[in-house]
């Protein structure tokens, strides 16, 4: 049935499937494509070239040629022009565990073993599960007991003379495993369809997302006891710990509760449709969703939290960058605070880049595959 | 049309003078209905008509203000256990599948029965297994919700809902966000549902299925019941002028 005058036609059958047509590839190809590509590119390039080689054989000679890596006297490092990397060398004890009795210096590293290590198994998804966070509590409790002493024949060592890594390691992860839980409960909490919980929770966040971490530490530590009853007190570095706690609990809630919202309106209703109750209906449909969501956005705020632990240091208490200022009160090695100073940045970076790289995979991982 | 049960007739789902609004609107009028105990129903009507709001009303997932829901003798009032509790005893079809997809199919399928019921796992299993076989994708037990097409999906969430061995089962328009090609494999699943015995209660616009299996065709327009009949007459013979419209809209 071919209507007399039109143009329009397709022409029927095709080849056989086969491969794309090869790419271009190779050193020379990547570097035209990504330094090369533009006037103007080329321009930044060269620019960037210049500027390294002004700079990097400098930085070279000082932090490693001209560099002294190891001597206890501070005269020695006077005399070279390089850095002196042997205030770390000479003062590590004092950088990673603070006041800590010297002695007892094996059961910190035990504990930050621990603690590294459990947050290593974290890492894997096949570890996820109600259990991984009985064993996260197990740890803390094994790290308190290394910290505290006093049972199995260990020196009794006191809260006030904790510090360092260990202390900053012990803050940071109490802070997000008792952190994390009370986050999702104001979050759900504040989707309540009770008043008074609802009321309770988006006035605590409020509250807490409205006033600095400091204060907050501040009030932990100095209001704090005095509204506590006459010859009661409560241990110093534990008042910290419930003030980054609530601190953390208030952000990750607003993510949680970001998450929450995401879920489709069906999901609640198919849980509902089964005669699930809420809890169930919460515990295995609602938040393992909701959680997965917003994992990338908390696990920012839980890098954020490992930062915070340095503000506890304004309080008095000595985690790995006060006791690094303490360290530096030698006057024999107080010229060298650059040096250790590097040394801490690098410590910070390495956690918290590890962190975010493996925000970056699992965020990857979560995407793909499941329809989620 | 399938041959009554040869026992005692009685109903297992009735509405009685329900009404509901949706603020100031009115969304359900006057509503009674009867549903027979395994017999199925289709409810058709225009897009806002409330077709849906009434089968969501008769698990809860809408509140009606006036009137009685009562579901195989349990009246539905405003109290958890007995909401929780019609809920098991009746299952619903989704138009968007709603199956979880962060759980397997399988696991979609036991998560009720081990919740709700306790079932043991394993038993769970076996019995998630057989639907799986009636609904016919028993290689797809462990794939995730998101690798499968959507009337696959659909069958799914069919046989989650037979999970619980509901004495009613619900369908919200379970064909509407199928490709065209997957509408018949869905279909096919429902009338061997049909002719097992199920108690239906059916929102669709497909009218063969009507015409094959249903013991009363429902038409709601405007949030009240306009015209109910037994297929044969429903179709051939409307007598409300908006049933007719409605037909000749959709029947071409």
């Amino acid at each position: 049935m071919t209507v007399a005058n039109t143009i329009s036609r397709a022409e029927v059958g095709a080849s056989p499937r086969r491969p794309p047509p090869a790419q271009e590839s190779g050193a020379v190809h990547w570097l035209k494509k990504n330094l090369f590509s533009s006037p103007f590119n080329t321009a930044m390039t060269l620019l960037a070239l210049w500027a390294l080689f002004v700079t990097l054989p400098d930085v070279i000679a000082w932090a490693f040629l001209d560099a002294i890596w190891r001597t206890d006297d501070p005269a020695a490092c006077r005399a070279a022009a390089g850095a002196c990397w042997a205030v770390i060398t000479e003062k590590h004890r004092v950088i990673l565990f603070g006041t800590f009795p010297y002695e007892e210096h094996w059961r910190g590293t035990l504990a930050i073993v621990a603690i590294v290590g459990m947050a290593i198994i974290s890492a894997f998804k096949r570890f996820w599960s109600a259990w991984l966070f009985g064993a996260w509590l197990a740890a803390i409790g094994i790290v308190l007991v290394l910290l505290l002493g006093g049972v199995f024949g260990l020196t009794p060592t006191g809260t006030h003379q904790w510090g360092g890594l260990p202390l900053t390691l012990l803050m940071f992860v109490g802070t997000v495993v008792g952190g994390m839980p009370a986050a999702v409960l104001l979050a759900l909490g504040r989707r309540s369809s009770l008043p008074a919980i609802k009321a309770l929770c988006v006035g605590f966040i409020e509250v807490v997302r409205g006033v600095p971490l400091i204060t907050v530490l501040f009030m932990a530590s100095l209001m704090f006891p005095l509204f506590m009853p006459e010859g009661m007190t409560i241990d110093k570095f534990l008042r910290a710990q419930i003030g980054m706690i609530l601190f953390f609990a208030a952000y990750a809630a607003e993510i949680v509760r970001g998450g929450l919202q995401a879920i489709p309106r069906g999901q609640y209703e198919a849980a509902d449709a089964l005669g699930l109750s809420y809890r169930q209906k919460t515990g295995r449909i609602i938040l393992p969703q909701a959680l997965k969501i917003v994992l990338p956005a908390l696990m920012n705020d839980i890098i954020r939290a490992f930062k915070n632990t340095t503000f506890v240091s304004i309080i008095g208490l000595f985690d790995v960058l006060g006791a690094t200022a303490t360290a530096l009160e030698d006057p024999r090695w107080v010229l060298y605070a650059q040096e250790a100073y590097i040394f801490i940045f690098v410590l910070y970076f390495a956690f918290c880049y590890s962190m975010s790289k493996y925000s970056e995979h699992i965020e990857r991982d979560l995407s793909k595959g499941r329809n989620l | 049309m399938t041959t009554p049960p040869a026992q005692i007739q009685e109903a297992i789902v009735e509405l009685r003078g329900v009404n509901k609004w949706f603020d100031a609107f009115h969304v359900l009028r006057d509503i009674d209905l009867t549903v027979g105990r395994g017999e199925k129903v289709v409810v058709c009507g225009p897009s806002g008509s409330g077709k849906s709001t009434m089968i969501r009303c008769i698990n809860r997932l809408e509140e009606h203000q006036e009137g009685d829901i009562i579901v195989d003798g349990t009246a539905l009032v405003a109290d958890m256990r007995a909401i929780e509790e019609i809920r098991r005893r009746v299952g619903m079809v989704f138009q968007s599948f709603n199956l979880f997809p962060h759980l397997s199919v399988i696991e979609n399928l036991t998560l009720g029965p081990i919740l709700v019921n306790e079932m043991p796992q394993d038993e769970a299993e076996a019995e998630a297994m057989s639907l799986l076989k009636r609904v016919r994708i028993p290689d797809q037990a462990w794939k995730y919700p998101g690798q499968l097409s959507g009337g696959q999906q659909q069958r799914v969430a069919i046989a989650r809902a037979l999970m619980l061995k509901p004495k009613v089962m619900l369908f919200d328009e379970p064909t509407s966000a199928l490709d065209p090609e997957m509408i018949n494999e869905v279909l096919d699943v429902m009338i061997e549902l049909a002719d097992d015995g199920m108690t239906m209660i059916c929102v669709t616009h497909e009218m063969g299925f009507a015409r094959k299996v249903a013991d009363l065709v429902v038409f709601m327009d405007d949030g009240e019941i306009v015209e109910a009949a037994a297929p044969e007459p429903f179709f051939d013979q409307p007598e409300n002028e908006r049933t007719k419209l409605f037909l000749s809209q959709i029947l071409h």
